[in-house]
């Protein structure tokens, strides 16, 4: 604790009567100022008195300065607990508080817990919350595969803007166009953030999670369903409202579970009509159908426009379950992981290359039998 | 408190798309004439549709990283971003004179000002001449040079158009380059036949778009004869029927363009100090975004 932080505490008092935070009651009455914590009960202080016992409670008042002071909203508080809605300060506030479990557990465990470091997942995110000197709260940032891994094996950067780089490939080098894909690549760290850079860092790495999540927390996420956003969309994405209630079921099975976006999808085919597959375990909430699952859809709705037709092919029961095991493979994205000499599995490229020299015609067409007939 | 929004389209398929719009950010970010700055994106995260939630000010300047009035900047985005009320009669726009419009986002109560696209703005034009600079490396270029603007061009939306002319126009209205001609991909001039329209011996032909992708680097070169693959590459200068062809790739690259989004900013009222004289002071000479 800081002197200024004592002198904070005691303007506080004074301006307002009293202040009450997270197990600290600091108050200023007729008989006296009053300073009370889950351990201590002292009324009738003079202000000398009432500096002392603070200072033998540094803890509560360096939390309570943190808090309200380097955290705080400022004068912005009163102002959106009005609108109710202009929300980013308070989010990432609120975010914060996560981090250090501050709902779960008093101001002295938390500090004892801080002094080692207390880590949360955020998706594949690991944020680590320390205290430092006077209650000030510092962050380290990095991929939870690297949880354990020493500092000195990471790549260490101290921009949070720097996340851009790491979130915009994947460890094969390859784009990510879904931000929430759980194909975050690893080997890095923020080592030393404040709360401002953590939040920046965090919204970087899972854009506008942090806003969900707490409008989520605070029971006003809004969800637009399937529908409404499918109605929504002009110009060439016009088209996906066509689509079935089956297909858009199709939709979130195929696209929007864990293995795919780590974001716990909210929204539904519309408000009455729940979709059947799994909505995930993700932490953050998703609340819309984002702009990747609008053009696939798009792509959908021309496909669904089809008939379907009766073809004849020849197959071995082997060839069939072959094919099977390539679309599995393939939806799964574990043709990687196929090895070279792996001829026991059906995606292995050399059966698959056997299979299209027997059953392919020189047009690529399967078992010789024309698409179009 | 002010902060300033760029939006974009971004991309599904590759990073590219974004890079320009994150260099421009970060340049307007480093001069501190807004308390947050942030993107958002169609294609990319965040979307449209959430970009307002992640901004903590009250007071908001979007900016469109779009070349023309249109689709996007009249229908697409006012909608994704919820602006309430918003009708383009707002804007009172002749198709190029679209300067900003205060309204509230119905999701976060934010007051947004919502500016004209980047292309149409005036000080697009030295942007282009700035591109001119920094693709021969001369910054006096111009007596002996032709100027080529270029154009997507469409016949459905005749805004596209106008902005190439526009600034075509007040580029030879400077009388600093011997010659200088609007060209386009999908209608006519076309860029393909770019030699013919010129008698310099040496032409730049800057392409009007956001960023580089398909058309910059792929369609344009090939369709001017720099190059008979993109995938080989080209030089610049690249000798064509007699022509030296100075290629400069997407407009929206040139480190400049950070001052065109601040002064759309500007003039819808956000306060940026000095912020307009640093930004060209910086980019002055810095490496191009993007390369």
């Amino acid at each position: 604790m800081r002197a200024g932080q004592l002198d904070a505490l005691v303007e506080a008092v004074a301006a307002d009567g009293g202040v009450e935070f997270d197990g600290l009651n600091a108050n200023h009455r007729d008989d006296g100022y009053g300073f009370r914590t889950p351990h201590t009960e002292r009324t009738g202080l003079s202000e000398a008195e009432f500096r002392e016992v603070a200072e033998s409670n540094p803890w509560f008042v360096s939390n309570w300065f943190y808090w309200t002071r380097e955290v705080g909203l400022g004068d912005r508080e009163t102002g959106e607990a009005d609108s109710g809605r202009r929300d980013g300060a308070s989010a990432r506030r609120a975010f914060l508080r996560w981090a250090e479990r501050a709902d779960d557990h008093g101001v002295p465990e938390r500090y004892e817990a801080l002094a080692d470091g207390v880590s949360r997942e955020w998706g594949q995110l690991c944020v680590t919350a320390t205290v430092a000197d006077h209650g000030e709260r510092r962050y380290h940032l990095r991929h939870v595969a690297d949880a354990d891994a020493d500092l000195s094996s990471l790549d260490v950067y101290t921009d949070p803007l720097e996340a851009r780089g790491i979130a915009t490939y994947d460890e094969r080098g390859r784009y990510r166009p879904l931000k929430t894909a759980p194909t975050l690549r690893d080997g890095w760290a923020f080592a030393d953030l404040d709360g401002r850079a953590l939040v920046e860092a965090v919204d970087v790495v899972y854009p506008a999670t942090v806003p969900n999540w707490y409008r989520e927390r605070e029971g006003r996420l809004d969800v637009s369903h399937w529908n409404e956003t499918a109605e929504r969309q002009t110009g060439i994405y016009d088209v996906v409202d066509e689509l079935d209630e089956e297909a858009v079921e199709w939709i979130a099975e195929s696209c929007c579970v864990d293995s795919q976006c780590l974001k716990r999808r909210m929204w539904d085919a519309d408000e009455e009509t729940e979709l059947d597959a799994d909505r995930g375990d993700g932490v953050f909430p998703c609340r819309e159908p984002c702009s990747l699952v609008v053009a696939a859809a798009r792509k959908w709705t021309t496909l669904e426009r089809e008939e379907s037709r009766t073809y004849e092919f020849e197959l071995t029961p082997s060839e069939k379950e072959q094919v099977e095991e390539i679309i599995d493979a393939v939806a799964d994205g574990r043709t990687d992981e196929i090895r070279e000499a792996d001829v026991y599995e059906g995606a292995n490229r050399y059966r698959a290359r056997f299979l299209r020299a027997k059953r392919f015609d020189d047009e690529g067409n399967l078992s010789g039998t024309p698409t179009d007939e | 408190m002010q902060a300033l929004v760029i939006v974009a389209h971004g991309s599904h398929l590759n990073p590219d798309s974004s890079a320009p719009t994150y260099d421009h950010a970060d340049t307007i970010r480093d001069v501190g004439a807004f308390d947050e700055v942030k993107t958002g994106f169609w294609k990319e995260e965040p979307s449209l549709r959430e970009v307002l939630r992640t901004v903590e000010s009250d007071e908001v300047f979007v900016v469109p990283m779009f070349i023309s009035e249109g689709y996007f900047t009249e229908q697409v985005i006012p909608r994704e971003l919820r602006l309430d009320g918003w009708d383009v009669s707002e804007w009172d726009s002749d198709g190029l004179s679209a300067s900003h419009a205060t309204l509230t986002a119905a999701d976060t109560n934010q007051r947004v000002h919502y500016c004209g696209p980047v292309g149409t703005h005036e000080s697009m034009t030295d942007v282009l001449v700035r591109r001119a600079e920094s693709v021969t490396g001369d910054p006096e270029v111009g007596a002996g040079f032709g100027l080529a603007v270029v154009g997507h061009g469409t016949e459905r939306n005749e805004n596209s158009a106008k902005a190439i002319e526009y600034h075509a126009e007040r580029i030879r209205e400077m009388d600093r380059f011997d010659e200088v001609q609007a060209l386009y991909m999908d209608e006519e001039p076309e860029v393909d036949d770019v030699t013919e329209y010129f008698e310099s011996d040496d032409v730049v032909v800057v392409p009007l778009f956001i960023a580089d992708g398909f058309h910059t680097q792929e369609d344009i070169p090939e369709d001017m004869g720099l190059t008979d693959d993109y995938r080989t590459g080209y030089d610049v200068p690249a000798e064509v029927d007699g022509h030296r062809i100075w290629y400069a790739g997407a407009v929206g690259t040139e480190s400049l363009m950070a001052d065109v989004v601040l002064e759309r900013a500007a003039e819808a009222g956000a306060d940026v100090g000095d912020a307009v004289e640093t930004v060209r002071e910086r980019t002055r000479g810095s490496p191009a975004a993007g390369d």
